[in-house]
Order: structure tokens, then C-alpha cells, then sequence
């Protein structure tokens, strides 16, 4: 019962995340301008670091929370550098 | 600095900023998932090592004063956060075109501690429907993007009544 | 999925309801991606995923691995503090540059670089 509950629930909130992950990606695609594609970068490595904790979670695995802390590391460093560089137009000045 | 000359500097002078020292050892437990003796140990020493690393690169100056207040802000900021994750949801969902204007507001700003000021940015874009986007220090003033500004008095209010008053208490 | 019906209930309907609250903010913030018109106001659109949308989940994994392993599972904090400090500083840099962009092509629709 509880079982049925849990799967059900991981399934809705994974559906949700990708759901939440295509609007990213569609911002990503659409533009207008690169800091709106940088923001929808940004957004999709949140959203996939809680589509890894639900994996997670679905499969009571704790590997899964490490892929999570890698991908918000390699998201946040992406960002700050595309951001960076959108002000300067390079990155180490 | 205060308190006792010889004890406070020998103390500062052996371990400068203890708070962060303490919360990169409890960042390493945390990562490695253990509290034995030998992840305590070299916790601390990476801690150490880090924190002269940090101290390299000459960081402004400046200490919490008071803990207890820290985390009672800490507390309202939550609350804050979650009121205006509602009301952000809200703006998102609701349908067709309201006269909901959003802009650029520019506050005058009375604090000047460079940790107090960091903290109040990491509040205000953290919230939900408010950036902080500059800052000038010639004036001391700070521009914001707010998505709902219906009320500039309002907002002026909260920056300068609920947080700065007391982050003014807490790093001045 | 033999470890999900291990869970019992008082631990399984706060783990579902975290879940999937925590989700629907992520989604509700993405969508702001879609309804909203400019720049300037969608870059508060993900802060409700970064914020309250990744703390439910992340309640939600450490509540069910504590109860699983019967042991304290506190490394989700990692995650937690870390977003708290990096968004911020994303979100910032990501604006400023944009107001930089916007001035330096004499747009109207910022507010002027201020007297230096």
C-alpha cells in the first residue's frame, strides 16, 4: 500500500520535473537574448539535480545524491562563467 | 578587537575565523558521513589549510556580533521565503493580463559592513520576487528589481525596517 | 522497490506530499519561464525551484533514507546550503550582466549607470 503510494507520488513529482525541464529548455531554445538562455541553463541544472534525488529516493540508492551535488557544482561554475562573460566578454580578466 | 588583549590575540592569532574553520569541518562530516576520530582530524586540518588559503586572498574584515539575533533573522527570512514563494506562484498562475507592473526600484541604504551588506543581498535575491541587481558605494545606494512593485513605500519599508535594521545590529 | 514498502506509513505520506509539493514548485517556477514577458521579471522565476521547490525534495530524501537506514541521513544539507549560497550569486552576476548589455545598448527600459 505504502509502496503503491510512494511510486505513484515519485512518479507525478518526476513527471513534473521534466515537465519543469522542457519550459527550461524551451527558454533555452527561444532566447530572444543569451541571458535568457543562460537563466534556462541555470533552471534545467536545478531541475535535474531534484529529478537525481527523486531517482534517489525511488531507487534507495545514495550514489544518486552525489551525481546530484556534481551536477549543482558544474551548474552554479557554468553559470558564474557564462555570466562573466556576457558582462566582459571573457571570462578571467 | 575586543575583550582580553592577551587571550583575544593569541586566540585570533591561532585560529582566525573559527566560525568558518567550524562549519568547513562540519562540512567535511557531512560529506563523508562519519563522525570518527579520523575524519574529525583531517576535517580539521583541511579546514585549517583552507581557512589560511582564504586568508591569502585578504578578505575584508568584520565579525557577527550577535548569534542569538543571526538566528532569529534566520528564522524570518524562512518565513519571508515561503510567503513569497506563495505569492510568486500566485503572480504565475494567474491567467490573462493584470496590472501587475514589475520594475527597478533604488534604495538608500544606511549600512556599510561588507559581510552585512553580502548577507542582505543573499536575502533579497534569494526571496522570491526580488533581485538585488547593483550596488554603488559612492552613495551607498542599491538597485532592485522587484516583480510585483505596487507599492514602493512598502518595499522600502521591508529592505530598510526588516532586514537592514537588523542586519545593521548584527555585523555593526 | 522492495525498500519503499519498508517505509511505514507516517514516514511514506510526509515523503510523497514533500515530493511532490516540491516538484510542482519547480514547475510552477519553470512555467513563469513561459508567462513572463521580460528578462527582468523571469529571472525571478527559478528562485521558487531553488528555494522552497529543492528543500521539499530534499526533505523528502532525508526523511526516507533516515527512516530506511534508521540512521541520521544529514549530507542532503550539503545540497541545501550550497543552493542557498550559489543562487544568489548566479542570479546576480546573470543580472547585472544583462543591465550592462541593456545600458551599453543605450536601452531605455533600465535605469541609467549612475554618475561615477
Amino acid at each position: 500500500m505504502t509502496a503503491t503510494l510512494l511510486l505513484w507520488s515519485i512518479f507525478l513529482a518526476q513527471i513534473l520535473l521534466v515537465a519543469a525541464m522542457a519550459c527550461a529548455a524551451f527558454r533555452v531554445l527561444r532566447g530572444p537574448r543569451a541571458q535568457d538562455r543562460v537563466l534556462g541553463l541555470d533552471t534545467l541544472y536545478v531541475n535535474a539535480t531534484m529529478l537525481l534525488l527523486t531517482f534517489g529516493i525511488r531507487t534507495g540508492s545514495t550514489l544518486y545524491f552525489e551525481a546530484a551535488l556534481i551536477i549543482a557544482l558544474l551548474g552554479f561554475v557554468a553559470t558564474a562563467a557564462l555570466a562573466k562573460f556576457l558582462m566582459r566578454g571573457e571570462v578571467i580578466e | 578587537m575586543r575583550g582580553g588583549l592577551m587571550r583575544g590575540w593569541s586566540m585570533r592569532d591561532w585560529l582566525p575565523f573559527p566560525l568558518l574553520t567550524a562549519a568547513l569541518v562540519a562540512l567535511w562530516l557531512l560529506l563523508t558521513e562519519s563522525v570518527a576520530l579520523g575524519s574529525i582530524l583531517m576535517g580539521g586540518v583541511l579546514a585549517l589549510l583552507t581557512v589560511r588559503g582564504f586568508i591569502a586572498l585578504d578578505p575584508p574584515a568584520g565579525r557577527l556580533r550577535r548569534p542569538r539575533a543571526a538566528c532569529a533573522l534566520a528564522a524570518l527570512v524562512l518565513g519571508d521565503i515561503a510567503r513569497s514563494n506563495l505569492a510568486v506562484a500566485r503572480i504565475i498562475l494567474t491567467p490573462g493580463k493584470t496590472e501587475r507592473v514589475s520594475g527597478f526600484l533604488r534604495i538608500p541604504l544606511d549600512m556599510r559592513a561588507p559581510y552585512g551588506l553580502a548577507t542582505l543581498a543573499c536575502i533579497i535575491t534569494a526571496t522570491p520576487g526580488t533581485i538585488w541587481v547593483e550596488y554603488n558605494s559612492a552613495n551607498n545606494t542599491i538597485l532592485l528589481h522587484i516583480l510585483d512593485l505596487v507599492d514602493e513605500g512598502t518595499w522600502i519599508d521591508t529592505i530598510k525596517g526588516r532586514y537592514e535594521k537588523r542586519l545593521m545590529e548584527i555585523f555593526e | 522497490m522492495t525498500h519503499l514498502a519498508d517505509l511505514p506509513v507516517w514516514a511514506a505520506i510526509p515523503v510523497a506530499l514533500f515530493l511532490v509539493t516540491g516538484a510542482a514548485l519547480a514547475l510552477i517556477g519553470s512555467i513563469g519561464f513561459l508567462r513572463l514577458r521580460t528578462f527582468y521579471e523571469r529571472v525571478h522565476a527559478p528562485t521558487l525551484g531553488t528555494s522552497m521547490g529543492i528543500g521539499f525534495v530534499l526533505l523528502a530524501s532525508m526523511l526516507c533514507f533516515t527512516v530506511l537506514q534508521s540512521r541520521l541521513a544529514l549530507h542532503e544539507i550539503l545540497i541545501a546550503v550550497f543552493m542557498v549560497v550559489t543562487t544568489p550569486i548566479t542570479l546576480m552576476l546573470l543580472a547585472r550582466a544583462a543591465l550592462y548589455r541593456d545600458r551599453s545598448e543605450g536601452s531605455g527600459d533600465v535605469p541609467p549607470a549612475p554618475p561615477a
